[in-house]
């Protein structure tokens, strides 16, 4: 076990240590333009640029500047933004990181709660108009971009039938701090939550059927109707548990990525100042050193979250622990 | 005469049987269909640009259009809110009369519309066409070739895979829309819609580059493989001959999905305004367009997005037949029954 839990470790190292190497090489050896002047943003005068130059290494050797972009990122953690000067990057990054995470794993627990009736009770009803309803109702939620979908909540819970008895509870856009306001927070969050959630309901309800429906032909599901068990707890005793592997897989590479800019369009829209948003304001204007650090930063969280998931495996699967 | 031998006597070959079994899904063929029909929508772009008799990349705040005789200007002063500022006008309904109404800069949104469609469709399909080729490319030479070749490009596609693919994109694109890129031999200008075909082809590779690798693994190991070897036979032509097609149907079911995903992908750049660049239009930048306006002329923001809406729909049902179709017994795996 104790190899498997290093070998996992040193691909995580090897992934993140090529994903800086990546990112290093697509914003400062892209041909077609001086770095130093995309660092420094639109409009920047001569001195700026010239001092980007110099405190990036960009006279000196490559290996050297990549050394100093990890020095700046990591260890001193001093990077400035030039669009909005002397702006330090990592500390607003950090500050963006609750927004995020209540927004993700608010919607995370909608999308698995009802991912999971909805793959049960299609599976229970299949071939059901309730079973195609809900097949229907997933291919659509799959097919929305979010962003838009986002709009749509918006144009009738703020605009439209804003007055309403349905829509009068909602705040105006934007995020209130749980610690501040915690009934705030849940009520400007609902909307958002639900949107994101809508996309992966459909998913995970359909992940879940099919291997439902996989699981209901093998052998111990004959084994345990012929003891006489009834139909529910076959399905939600036997069939259920070995169908939760492929959700569970799925719930860590989603979570992970959400957590890590796919939420980003979700921001954007209801105006919650998280990672995502920080982001799309630096996109705007072309402030460089904010996206770099939002993109290695949130990268990494990714490759971290799906080491850990596959660390829980490593310890909980009986054929590799007792290796 | 028994069932079995008339089934020999009509036997068509893989590939017709999967065709006939796909032309009897009818979900998938009327999917097939409205696919189709968007795409000559688009394609009609220019053609309903002429009739309608507008510009749909310049904007017009001074034009008037003429509804049931009366003559009212484009851009109406606006009487909401503060009322500052002007409102552009709402939908007609009257093709070729700002059907859908305009845009904050007086243009026709049914005409930016149909060009959008044209710009989303091309960008995905050429992006699904590169993404195809290069993940194949990939995929055979490191399955085929083993030792250091699958070593080094199994790592870059890990490295890739592991990269979120919204990040990645948003740093190609941040990068490369302002500027262009300057290759040498290839100079792509900045504002170029290669741009974002390139940076959707690129992030998608690892996606299918994985699965085809595994294949030609497995299939290196077959007996026909291993007695062509044998034989002889030289393996470029092992490769083209032998492996290739026995491939391609995985690639044939990765299509649609694919196309779908990159049509979501365009959109949520160009959202972002780091795809296609104005005044050229794709659905996601309309949508992008009709954000402040979305609680006066809301639907300069809600076409477009149900256009993607539908096209991506009607690929994921044809995707989901194409699969059946070449692989009945994948079709467990999702959806259908």
């Amino acid at each position: 076990m104790l190899l498997a839990l290093i070998r996992r470790f040193g691909q995580m190292i090897f992934v993140m240590f090529g994903i800086s190497i990546l990112v290093f090489l697509i914003f400062f050896a892209t041909p077609g333009a001086d770095p130093a002047s995309r660092i420094a943003g639109r409009n920047a005068s001569p001195e700026t640029i010239e001092a980007v130059r110099k405190s990036f290494g960009f006279d000196q050797p490559i290996w050297v500047q990549y050394y100093i972009m990890m020095k700046k990122l990591f260890i001193t953690q001093d990077l400035t933004s030039f669009v909005n000067r002397g702006w330090k990057v990592i500390p607003a990054v950090i500050d963006t990181i609750p927004v995020t995470l209540s927004l993700v794993i608010g919607a995370a627990v909608l999308w698995v709660i009802f991912g999971m009736l909805f793959g049960i009770l299609a599976a229970a009803t299949r071939g059901s108009i309730i079973d195609k309803l809900l097949i229907a109702f997933g291919l659509v939620g799959c097919a929305m971009p979010v962003y838009w979908l986002g709009e749509v909540m918006n144009l009738f819970s703020q605009s439209r039938y804003h007055d309403t008895w349905l829509f009068s509870w909602v705040p105006p856009l934007g995020y209130k701090p749980l610690s501040e306001d915690p009934e705030g927070w849940f009520l400007t969050l609902i909307i958002p939550w639900i949107t994101l959630a809508i996309l992966y309901i459909g998913l995970y309800g359909r992940v879940l059927r099919a291997n439902l429906i996989e699981a209901m032909q093998e052998d111990y599901i004959r084994t345990a109707r012929a003891k006489g068990l009834s139909e529910t707890r076959v399905l939600l005793r036997h069939a259920l548990r070995t169908s939760l592997i492929s959700f569970v897989t799925l719930f860590g590479l989603d979570f992970g990525a959400l957590v890590g800019g796919a939420a980003l369009l979700t921001e954007v829209v209801f105006g919650l100042q998280g990672v995502g948003k920080l982001t799309y304001d630096a996109l705007q204007n072309l402030d460089l050193p904010v996206i770099m650090t939002t993109v290695i930063y949130a990268s990494f969280f990714v490759v971290l979250a799906n080491a850990l998931v596959d660390v829980v495996y490593i310890l909980l699967d009986p054929r590799v622990r007792s290796a | 005469m028994s069932d079995a031998v008339a089934s020999i006597r009509t036997s068509r070959g893989p590939w017709a049987t999967a065709l006939r079994r796909l032309s009897r899904d009818k979900a998938a063929m009327a999917c097939l269909a409205i696919f189709c029909l968007i795409v000559v929508l688009s394609l009609l772009a220019p053609a309903y640009a002429s009739f309608a008799n507008t510009d749909p990349f310049r904007s017009s705040l001074d034009a008037t259009v003429e509804i049931n005789g009366v003559e009212v200007p484009v851009m109406e002063e606006s009487t909401e809110g503060l009322a500052l500022g002007y409102t552009p006008i709402g939908p007609t309904w009257q093709l070729g009369n700002y059907f859908l109404g305009a845009d904050n800069q007086g243009r026709d949104v049914m005409a930016r519309l149909l060009y959008g469609g044209l710009n989303s469709l091309l960008i995905s399909g050429a992006a699904t066409i590169i993404t195809m080729v290069l993940a194949t490319a990939i995929g055979l030479t490191a399955g085929f070739f083993g030792g250091m070749t699958d070593t080094i490009l199994s790592r870059i596609l890990d490295v890739l895979w592991a990269f979120p693919v919204y990040l990645l994109a948003i740093s190609l694109s941040i990068v490369l829309i302002a500027q262009g890129i300057d290759l040498g031999i290839i100079v792509v200008e900045a504002g170029s819609l290669w741009l974002p075909i390139f940076i959707i082809a690129i992030v998608y590779i690892p996606y299918i580059a994985r699965p085809i690798r595994g294949q030609v693994l497995a299939l290196r190991r077959s007996e026909f493989v291993l007695a062509a070897i044998g034989l002889g036979v030289p393996e470029h032509r092992i490769l083209l001959r032998d492996i290739l097609p026995n491939v391609s149907t995985t690639l044939i079911v990765f299509t649609p999905l694919m196309l779908a995903i990159n049509m979501l992908t365009e959109s949520a750049l160009s959202f972002l305004s780091i795809g296609v660049q104005p005044p050229d239009a794709s659905w996601g930048t309309i949508i992008q367009d009709g954000q402040g306006l979305l609680y006066t002329r809301p639907m300069v923001a809600l076409a477009p997005g149900l256009a993607i809406a539908l096209t991506v729909l009607v690929l994921n049902i044809l995707g989901d037949g194409v699969r059946d179709a070449l692989d009945p017994r994948s079709k467990i795996k999702l959806g259908g029954d």
